[in-house]
């Protein structure tokens, strides 16, 4: 199972990778969406995919899940919806404002403002 | 277990919820700020005492006991980094009063500026590697927040640069913390760093040193280290002053921090990653002191001029004796707050000149004499002239690398220093001597006001400097529980 999760996280690396060199914003958002989602299913993977009781004492059952890696995951996805939902109000905005979402128009100098 | 410790993160916590609902009301926005920042600044003072007194303080957040729960610790060095911080904010925040602007003011400026210092007071205390990337984020969401209020072209192009890097890093983050926890299966940093210590007694497992690295280049991102700074000249040229001195003294320092923490509480077995990290400290400083000699914008200078004092503390960090661990301890804070000086200085040149090119003004120190001595105080401090506070901090790093026999990297420290001065002393001459000229919209900056901020800055300097003797044990103690990690793993874990 863990090998098959690493297939996976590493093809959700692949694409994101990919997707964020290409120039359109968009593509980077989404990009960056998934390099976050590789990044959680390596959390969930490298705790261990163990199946088990739910972790309460008192359960008396012969295995345990690991709870840790599930709170963390947690954490991270809430703060990469966040992040992610501003990346798209910056990026509408800067579109609105700059007339363009390819980044290559977006290598500016200091000198042209 | 002290309360004492979390007031930091707290106080401005609460202050950034309640300024948002004033935020039509400038006024009550300011005085609510003023009273914040300073009770902060009275708490991280009471910290530092404590600390100095009873040793390492620690808090275990809902009472979950140590490797379980969050756990958060105070040693000297973080307690120190927080007392600086909250420093730095009162000063800016003064600054801000007058030149941040009212359409700034109105959109919540007071409110993130707060939130910024959560989380970066929040990662100097945590002692819990999965909480260290979530203070992370609080502050990192609070810079976009600043970088981008305003939304100007520059701003909002930069931007996007900025947030695109941060979120890479932050990522990388999560996966060198997945991979440590598959490791030693914990998270709480002391118990990560006696669990490192038992599978290291046959030397350290491979996979160790790229976590290391892992971890060198998610805060080498942030503390703009060698080939990791090429996002900082375009993202901190665009905001405005005071922003932009609240990020160069303390974002890149957070990043520093870590760096700091995290080799010198889990990776001091690993002599490999500390032989990249003294690499990549000494060609930090030559590249940014070749970017801070080429450029003839004073903005660029100075920020570049960050990128070599990263590197001078990291170096110090690499070497890893009582001696350099001082000296970085020592230039970390000297750094934080003379960087802040510098940049609300320039800020005030570019507010009389209307321009930040050097070739387009000279001749200030005429009408602004306050001004113009004021800088070349400052630039005194940074180039490291005695008494000023760079002095002392660099040599405690070079005479610790002479012991460490790392004989190059002392040298290019020396070096630097000169060239430093050289880089600051341009903008001096340039700009402050010479002929006098009259700069459109000169007459609207209130530069007396704004000049209050930076003199209590240089002050605090000149006597950080002067006053070495009764500082230094302090330092010290820092530097002591740094060189000695069963010290910190002691106080948090046997309790």
């Amino acid at each position: 199972m863990e090998i098959l999760m690493a297939f996976v996280i590493g093809i959700l690396f692949m694409t994101a990778t990919y997707l964020m060199l290409s120039k359109s914003l968009l593509r980077i958002i989404v990009g960056t969406g998934l390099l976050s989602h590789g990044a959680h299913l390596l959390i969930l993977t490298m705790g261990g995919l163990k199946r088990g009781a739910a972790p309460i004492l008192g359960g008396n059952a012969e295995n345990y899940t690991d709870p840790l890696p599930q709170a963390l995951i947690l954490t991270a996805i809430v703060i990469s919806f966040g992040v992610t939902a501003f990346f798209l109000v910056l990026a509408y905005r800067t579109y609105q404002e700059l007339g363009t979402d390819n980044v290559e128009e977006m290598r500016g100098t200091e000198k042209d403002d | 277990m002290t309360n004492l410790i979390i007031l930091p993160i707290l106080i401005p916590l609460f202050t950034g919820v309640i300024l948002i609902f004033l935020n039509k009301r400038i006024t009550g926005q300011r005085v609510v700020a003023t009273i914040s920042s300073i009770s902060t600044m009275i708490a991280a003072g009471l910290i530092v005492q404590k600390v100095r007194t009873d040793g390492i303080q620690f808090l275990n957040m809902s009472s979950w006991d140590a490797p379980f729960g969050i756990t958060l610790v105070s040693d000297m060095f973080s307690a120190l980094l927080v007392l600086t911080t909250s420093l730095i904010s009162f000063v800016c925040l003064i600054y801000s009063f007058k030149s941040i602007g009212e359409e700034r003011e109105k959109y919540y400026y007071y409110a993130v500026f707060n939130f910024l210092l959560v989380g970066v007071n929040g990662a100097f205390t945590t002692g819990d590697i999965f909480n260290l990337f979530v203070f992370f984020e609080v502050m990192l969401m609070s810079s976009y927040v600043l970088l981008v209020l305003g939304g100007t072209k520059i701003q909002l192009r930069e931007s996007i640069k900025y947030l695109l890097v941060n979120v890479i890093s932050s990522a990388l983050f999560v996966i060198a913390v997945a991979y440590l926890y598959s490791v030693v299966g914990t998270l709480n940093m002391a118990h990560i760093s006696s669990r490192i210590n038992e599978i290291s007694v046959n030397g350290m497992p491979g996979i160790l040193t790229v976590i290391a690295v892992l971890f060198l280049i998610v805060f080498g991102l942030k503390g703009a280290i060698f080939p990791l700074y090429f996002w900082m000249p375009g993202s901190y040229y665009a905001p405005p002053t005071p922003v932009l001195a609240l990020f160069g003294a303390l974002l890149t320092k957070v990043g520093v921090y870590s760096i700091t923490r995290t080799y010198t509480l889990f990776f001091y077995h690993d002599i490999e990653a500390f032989g990249i990290l003294s690499i990549l400290a000494i060609l930090s400083i030559v590249f940014g002191v070749i970017g801070a000699i080429a450029y003839w914008d004073i903005k660029n200078i100075i920020i570049y001029n960050i990128i070599i004092a990263v590197g001078v503390i990291l170096y110090g960090v690499s070497v890893m004796n009582i001696a350099s661990i001082s000296g970085a301890v020592y230039y970390l804070i000297h750094d934080m707050i003379i960087k802040a000086a510098l940049f609300l200085l320039i800020g005030i040149v570019i507010k009389i000149t209307g321009t930040s090119n050097l070739r387009n003004m000279s001749g200030l120190i005429t009408r602004y004499p306050g001004l113009g001595w004021t800088f070349f105080i400052a630039s005194l401090a940074l180039a490291g002239i005695p008494p000023l506070s760079g002095f002392v901090g660099k040599l405690l790093i070079v005479q610790g690398g002479f012991e460490g026999e790392s004989f190059i990297g002392g040298f290019i420290t020396l070096m630097s220093s000169l060239l430093v001065l050289f880089s600051v002393m341009k903008i001096f001459i340039n700009g402050f001597w010479g002929k006098d000229r009259i700069y459109s919209g000169e007459e609207k900056a209130p530069v007396k006001q704004l000049l209050i901020a930076p003199v209590i800055l240089v002050v605090i300097s000149a006597f950080y400097g002067i006053g070495t003797e009764s500082i230094l044990p302090y330092i010290t103690q820092a530097a002591h529980t740094l060189i000695n990690p069963n010290l910190y793993i002691d106080a948090v874990l046997k309790e």
